[in-house]
């Protein structure tokens, strides 16, 4: 009996140990980046300081071992990661619902069968080869069209962000489309409604919680990608775009183009710009949790 | 008036031979219940009715069913069937919208979109399925937030909306308290002027209080069908006897 007891508190400690570590390596990495990205920003930091507002509403980035010759500004690449996000989920939303719709109402079982580990393979493959294919296919043609001599753009990074968030969308959208009750569904049919009406105006409302979550998750996983943005972006030096074949710079594509390189106030600034990164990400995971949260009872509020 | 002629039915779901040669009229503006043990067919029977089974893969229909004269397999329009007859489940299933929108449904299907007069028919279908009163200063509030018994007759509300001439009703209070079961069989009762009830039931009491045809189902086969007060006081056939009196389901 002793024995025993004392077996089933080392096995609580043990797990509790293996609990922690995840919980202390957010605030490590979250402690981390903080410290050493808000550091230029105060007085007397040693490698030298550089105004918040100069950060953050600045146009250009040009990093120079000389402080005063130097420039850190983010704004166009926060604008940048904002378009090219929203970009993509413009355009992976409606075709991600509706190819979940597809899978989850409409298409015959051996359609379904292709279909759907179709779209999970997609999800797996690595970011880099949707990289690749970006450079090798999208950009070549943006190429022919664009009034710019290069291919890669903010439309380029669109396309590839795109396809690499559909999956996500996909994926997430069936499993909130075939957790909606057969009941409501027979219901609608035994009023004399069609499977489309049914679908648009039942099942799609009654799923919307599981559907928001999908999109907000595939908006996390846009502006969170770098690899992949890296090689269509352009990684231009200033500037907001004002078109669609213009240059961008992510936020993601700044810090990992020049940390390996980096030194004393360039590398705080890159930190600084991964505290920005940070914010946002922390943002969208709330918009997440309040939806999730609203999903366990989205029987009664409506 | 015979609002149903069922004749020769046959029904399968694949293989399995569900329902085995029926012949059956259904007198209209009457309440005709059917009873019997669990798997006999009767909600199988029900569901023919408005085609609802067509939504099981791998069953299959033979013979015809009439209503007002018209084949419902062969002549009739899936969305005029199902207009003409409304359905009851055994769940309520409301939907997780407003009350009003859960009534509104049925008509917006059917392409009515006038305010006023969704609002009249809102009104005149929760009043007739009696829960009106409870109901009218919240019709905003998620018909989901309501309970069992309520929930249930805003089903029947729901159905009465679209302006039905038949009513199935699959168990409609098997899952309800006794308190609440007696205001839908009163509901039944009084609905019966204007519309033709069909009604699945679990429960004999039930069936002996409401309704003016028994019919009573065993194995895919109408055993006997009748005038209710005659199939429970005297029964012509050994097994809905001993059905009645519990012997056995």
């Amino acid at each position: 009996m002793g024995q025993q007891h004392r077996n089933e508190k080392i096995a609580k400690i043990f797990f509790l140990i293996t609990g922690l570590i995840a919980v202390a390596s957010v605030l490590l990495i979250t402690f981390f980046v903080f410290f050493q990205g808000l550091q230029p920003f105060f007085p007397f930091n040693k490698e030298g300081r550089y105004s918040f507002w100069k950060f953050i509403s600045g146009l250009q980035w040009k990093p120079n071992d000389e402080v005063a010759k130097a420039s850190y500004g983010i704004l166009y690449m926060i604008v940048g990661s904002l378009f090219s996000t929203l970009g993509a989920v413009i355009l992976a939303v409606p075709i991600g619902i509706l190819t979940a719709v597809y899978i989850a109402e409409l298409a015959p079982r051996f359609v379904v069968k292709i279909l759907q580990p179709a779209v999970e393979l997609l999800s797996g493959i690595p970011s880099v080869l949707f990289g690749v294919f970006g450079l090798g296919f999208i950009v070549p043609i943006i190429m022919k069209t664009s009034p710019y001599a290069r291919g890669q753009s903010l439309l380029a990074v669109i396309l590839v962000l795109a396809v690499m968030i559909l999956p996500i969308i996909v994926s997430l959208s069936v499993t909130a489309l075939q957790a909606v009750p057969h009941a409501y569904r027979e219901g609608s049919y035994a009023l004399g409604a069609s499977k489309i009406h049914t679908i648009f105006h039942l099942v799609i409302p009654a799923a919307r919680s599981g559907l928001l979550a999908g999109i907000v998750l595939g908006t996390g996983r846009g502006i969170g990608e770098t690899m992949a943005v890296m090689m269509v972006a352009g990684n231009s030096g200033g500037g907001i775009p004002t078109s669609l074949w213009q240059q961008i710079r992510p936020l993601t594509v700044n810090i990992a183009m020049e940390m390996g390189y980096s030194s004393g106030l360039h590398q705080e600034m890159l930190f600084a710009t991964a505290v920005i990164l940070f914010l946002f990400i922390f943002g969208i995971n709330l918009i997440l949790t309040k939806i999730t949260a609203k999903l366990g009872d989205v029987d009664v509020k409506f | 008036m015979d609002k149903f002629i069922v004749e020769s039915m046959n029904f399968y779901y694949g293989d399995f031979h569900a329902l085995k040669n029926i012949n059956m009229k259904l007198a209209g503006n009457r309440i005709t219940a059917f009873i019997g043990p669990s798997g006999c067919g009767k909600s199988t029977f029900l569901k023919t009715l408005n085609r609802m089974n067509d939504l099981v893969e791998g069953s299959r229909v033979e013979g015809t069913i009439l209503l007002d004269g018209d084949d419902i397999y062969r002549e009739m329009d899936l969305i005029d069937l199902r207009t003409k007859v409304g359905m009851v489940f055994q769940k309520p299933n409301p939907f997780p919208m407003s009350i009003y929108d859960n009534i509104a449904y049925g008509p917006r299907v059917h392409g009515i979109k006038k305010k006023a007069e969704l609002d009249a028919l809102v009104e005149t279908s929760l009043r007739q399925a009696a829960i009106w009163e409870e109901v009218k200063d919240d019709l905003k509030k998620s018909a989901l937030s309501l309970s069992g018994g309520q929930q249930q007759r805003l089903c029947i509300a729901r159905a009465l909306a679209t302006k039905p001439e038949v009513l199935l009703m699959d168990e409609p209070t098997s899952a309800l308290d006794p308190i609440s079961t007696l205001k839908i069989e009163d509901l039944i009762l009084e609905l019966k002027q204007e519309y033709t009830i069909l009604i699945v039931t679990h429960n004999m009491q039930q069936a002996a209080r409401v309704s003016d045809y028994t019919a009573f189902f065993l194995l895919g086969d109408v055993v006997e069908y009748g005038d209710t007060e005659t199939l429970f006081s005297t029964p012509a056939n050994k097994k809905t006897e001993d059905y009645i009196t519990g012997r056995f389901g």
